[in-house]
């Protein structure tokens, strides 16, 4: 059975983000009255970026950013093998360090930017993410996967306010305007394209394969919090996770960038207030 | 490797246009004629590229950034004069700054006339790009098979020419120290 679902998240993974991301550019599109591309548009360009020539402006980089998608992979293998939470959470910072290190290994000041303004997202969303941990281990006494999803309600219902927090640094992980400090997804200048200013084609396509890994178990997470024992909270849980993703293309298409500073306090205000609170009173109830 | 000319990325670079051309491709962006839907993306990185689209003749300022730019793509690649300045120098044509079209510094494959160009016609220049696109491609394909992939030492000016890859014969032409087109030359 484990091995099945890793299987099933490797092969599937990439395939259901790309459509998510195809289907994301359609939608947006359609939000600014646009037709928008064809739906397998992503596949198409990365496609295209893996048959350009090479071009590496550091030979480490490739290498950095081979290691960011192997450490994203391996962390969703974990999640869907039904392993530890926490640990999950841990080695995805790792592979977020190494992107990192792929920015500022190249001499570009608006990569290193970039690579700077990583690390900051992440320090804006680890705390709700391991909130998020804590919060499954209060209620279910495990920080395993496979026990959580054969709890008998699901944990949403005692667990809104880290739900809400989770869903919150969503548009962070995704980075999704507000909050594309990093990288933003739309054509734009070096400053604001940061940590993806300086991949040659195919290491642009490994980021794109590894953003479309890390979407897949984010919206897992969000899955996490509907799904029971029973069967029925699978479909539940997808139209929830398709509910999430759409209210990001809404707040990605109508709101414009914020600063960093204004990030880490939204962010960590929302994580405290809503994942906070919610902590508090599962402490006291228990 | 299968139909790249589904996901052309272009750079656009605005050498010395008057900006009536610059407003013109961006124009292509907006809703009314949305080229995404061809799965065109404007990107700023030139490394990311596929078309170069350059508006505006070329001065002695930034022959030099085209020249860089076009270096800077990765194979294979497509460049389109945009604007009767980019294809001959147009009205600038005689003024002592102007080197005259893109075609001075750089291979052009595509030129999309008008004054400023209409969006309807840069988008069919973008278009015919494609195709051109597409056949570069498939030849730098089987240039790659045949040869393995070879990543340019951008330092050496004789390079391209001795790679002999067709999806870059233009930069065989250019690129050597005989074969520059600089103008100044041709004028003396
Ligand atoms: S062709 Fe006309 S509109 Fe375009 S850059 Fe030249 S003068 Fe301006």
């Amino acid at each position: 059975m484990r091995i099945a679902m890793i299987i099933l998240y490797l092969v599937l993974a990439p395939l259901l983000g790309g459509l998510l991301d195809g289907l994301d550019r359609r939608i947006s599109a359609r939000m600014q009255r646009r037709v928008g591309p064809p739906v397998l548009q992503p596949f198409y360009d990365v496609q295209k970026l893996f048959a350009k020539q090479r071009i590496v402006v550091t030979n480490s980089q490739t290498f950095l950013m081979i290691t960011y998608l192997v450490l994203m992979v391996f962390t969703g293998c974990m999640f869907y093998s039904g392993a530890d939470m926490l640990m999950c959470f841990f080695v995805l910072s790792t592979a977020g360090i190494f992107l990192y290190f792929a920015a500022v290994v190249t001499d570009s000041p608006y990569s290193y930017i970039g690579g700077q303004r990583e690390l900051f997202q992440e320090m804006c969303c680890e705390p709700a993410v391991l909130l998020t941990g804590v919060g499954f281990y209060l209620l279910e006494d495990t920080f395993e996967t496979a026990k959580i999803v054969q709890a008998d309600r699901s944990a949403i219902v005692a667990l809104p306010g880290f739900f809400a927090a989770f869903l919150f640094i969503l548009t962070i992980k995704m980075r999704k305007s507000p909050f594309d400090e990093s990288t933003s997804h739309h054509p734009h200048q070096e400053l604001v394209k940061g940590v993806t200013t300086e991949l040659g084609a195919s290491n642009l396509a490994l980021f794109q394969i590894t953003e479309w890994y890390e979407n897949i178990l984010m919206l897992s997470v969000i899955a996490l919090f509907i799904i029971n024992k029973s069967p029925w909270s699978i479909p539940a849980a997808i139209l929830v996770v398709l509910a999430a993703y759409f209210l990001e293309i809404l707040i990605d298409n109508t709101s414009a960038r914020m600063k960093s500073g204004k990030m880490l306090e939204l962010s960590w205000a929302v994580t405290i207030a809503a994942a906070g609170v919610n902590l508090l009173i599962l402490i006291l109830v228990r | 490797m299968g139909k790249v000319k589904r996901s052309p990325w272009l750079l656009h670079y605005d050498a010395s246009s008057c900006n009536g051309c610059d407003i013109e491709v961006l124009a292509c962006m907006t809703p009314v004629y949305d080229v995404e839907r061809f799965g065109v993306v404007n990107t700023a990185d030139p490394m990311q590229a596929d078309i170069l689209l350059v508006t505006g003749g070329v001065n002695s300022q930034s022959a030099e950034v085209v020249k860089q730019l076009y270096d800077q793509m990765a194979r294979p690649k497509v460049v389109v004069a945009v604007g009767i300045c980019a294809c001959t120098g147009g009205v600038f044509k005689d003024c002592y700054n102007i080197n005259g079209g893109v075609d001075t510094v750089i291979p052009v494959d595509v030129y999309v006339p008008g004054c400023a160009a209409r969006p309807e016609s840069i988008i069919d220049g973008v278009v015919k790009a494609v195709q051109i696109f597409q056949e570069r491609s498939d030849a730098h394909d089987k240039y790659v098979k045949e040869h393995g992939e070879s990543e340019r030492d951008l330092s050496d000016p004789d390079a391209a020419a001795r790679e002999g890859n067709p999806a870059d014969f233009f930069d065989a032409i250019t690129k050597t120290s005989e074969g520059s087109r600089d103008k100044e030359a041709e004028k003396k």
